[in-house]
């Protein structure tokens, strides 16, 4: 287990826990189904008049997603609050940021889902599309972290 | 949209950043360790997530005849094509490349981690090429 965990298992397994409870407790008092990517399309709405971003699935569902965006920040806070272990910056660089999350962004949104979407939600509701997607993502995020191990060396 | 919608989808945003910060998913560092093999903790996230959201997904229609404070249950819309496996591929070729995805990089941004913000906007601009160019 050790070689596996070497940090632990606890906080993994309360933190997917609490996951889970979040978008149950969604779920079970709005019948909404809580994803994080579609808020990154959905906003858009707000400023673009393409008629893409003015769909219904958007601009109806625009105002719930970024209260829940912007409780996702608050529960961060409180997190931050909370533990008192200090703010932690990431050292990733910044071109792995950029690029990749252009890259998150673009695809998850082309795919209807992410990590949450597919990986959580869409696996909750037995969605056979959604395994794949997830399998799929977990193949070529593997893939690519893995070269980028051998090339890069560092993050 | 009724005042209880937002205040639900505030609350419950709450818990999924604090559970996305406990369990460190809102550092890129210990994802990319995930991909590498190196630390497995992501799947217990995941896999303790999916089982508490499924056991939500799966009763609650059964025992309410409707939300608690909505109309209508709602459902994850997919389908097997290429836009759904192919996007896939690209946000992993992403989450791989930097290890946060539109979860946790919302959620690190209130726990000070600043420098997700670069992706946070990047992800904004993605979602932007996507539908204005291969949107439908």
């Amino acid at each position: 287990m050790e070689q596996f965990f070497p940090n632990g298992i606890v906080h993994y397994l309360v933190g997917g826990l609490i996951i889970g409870a979040a978008v149950g407790l969604l779920f079970v008092t709005t019948g909404l189904i809580g994803g994080m990517s579609m808020v990154f399309s959905s906003t858009w709405s707000y400023v673009s008049k393409q008629p893409f971003f003015q769909q219904a699935r958007f601009t109806e569902s625009r105002a719930w997603r970024l209260a829940y965006a912007a409780g996702l920040v608050l529960g961060g806070l409180v997190w931050l609050l909370w533990s008192a272990t200090g703010t932690w910056q990431t050292g990733v660089s910044w071109w792995q940021l950029a690029v990749g999350g252009f890259l998150v962004g673009f695809g998850a949104r082309m795919s209807n889902g992410c990590t949450s979407g597919h990986g959580i939600c869409g696996l909750a509701s037995l969605q056979l599309p959604s395994l794949l997607a997830v399998l799929t993502f977990l193949a070529t995020a593997i893939i690519t972290a893995q070269l980028m191990a051998r090339i890069g060396g560092a993050l | 949209m009724k005042p209880a919608t937002l205040l639900w989808a505030l609350v419950s945003g709450v818990l999924f950043g604090f559970g996305l910060s406990f369990s460190t998913m809102t550092h890129p560092e210990v994802v990319l360790g995930f991909l590498r093999f190196t630390d497995l903790g992501l799947l217990l996230v995941l896999g303790g997530a999916v089982v508490v959201a499924t056991l939500f997904y799966q009763f609650a229609p059964r025992l309410l005849a409707k939300p608690l404070f909505g109309t209508a249950w709602g459902k994850h819309p997919s389908e097997i094509n290429m836009r759904t496996i192919g996007g896939a591929a690209i946000f992993g070729i992403g989450w791989g490349l930097c290890g946060v995805c539109p979860g946790p990089a919302i959620a690190g941004l209130g726990s000070g981690n600043w420098p997700l913000l670069v992706a946070v906007v990047t992800i904004f601009a993605g979602a932007w090429v996507q539908g204005r160019f291969f949107g439908r």
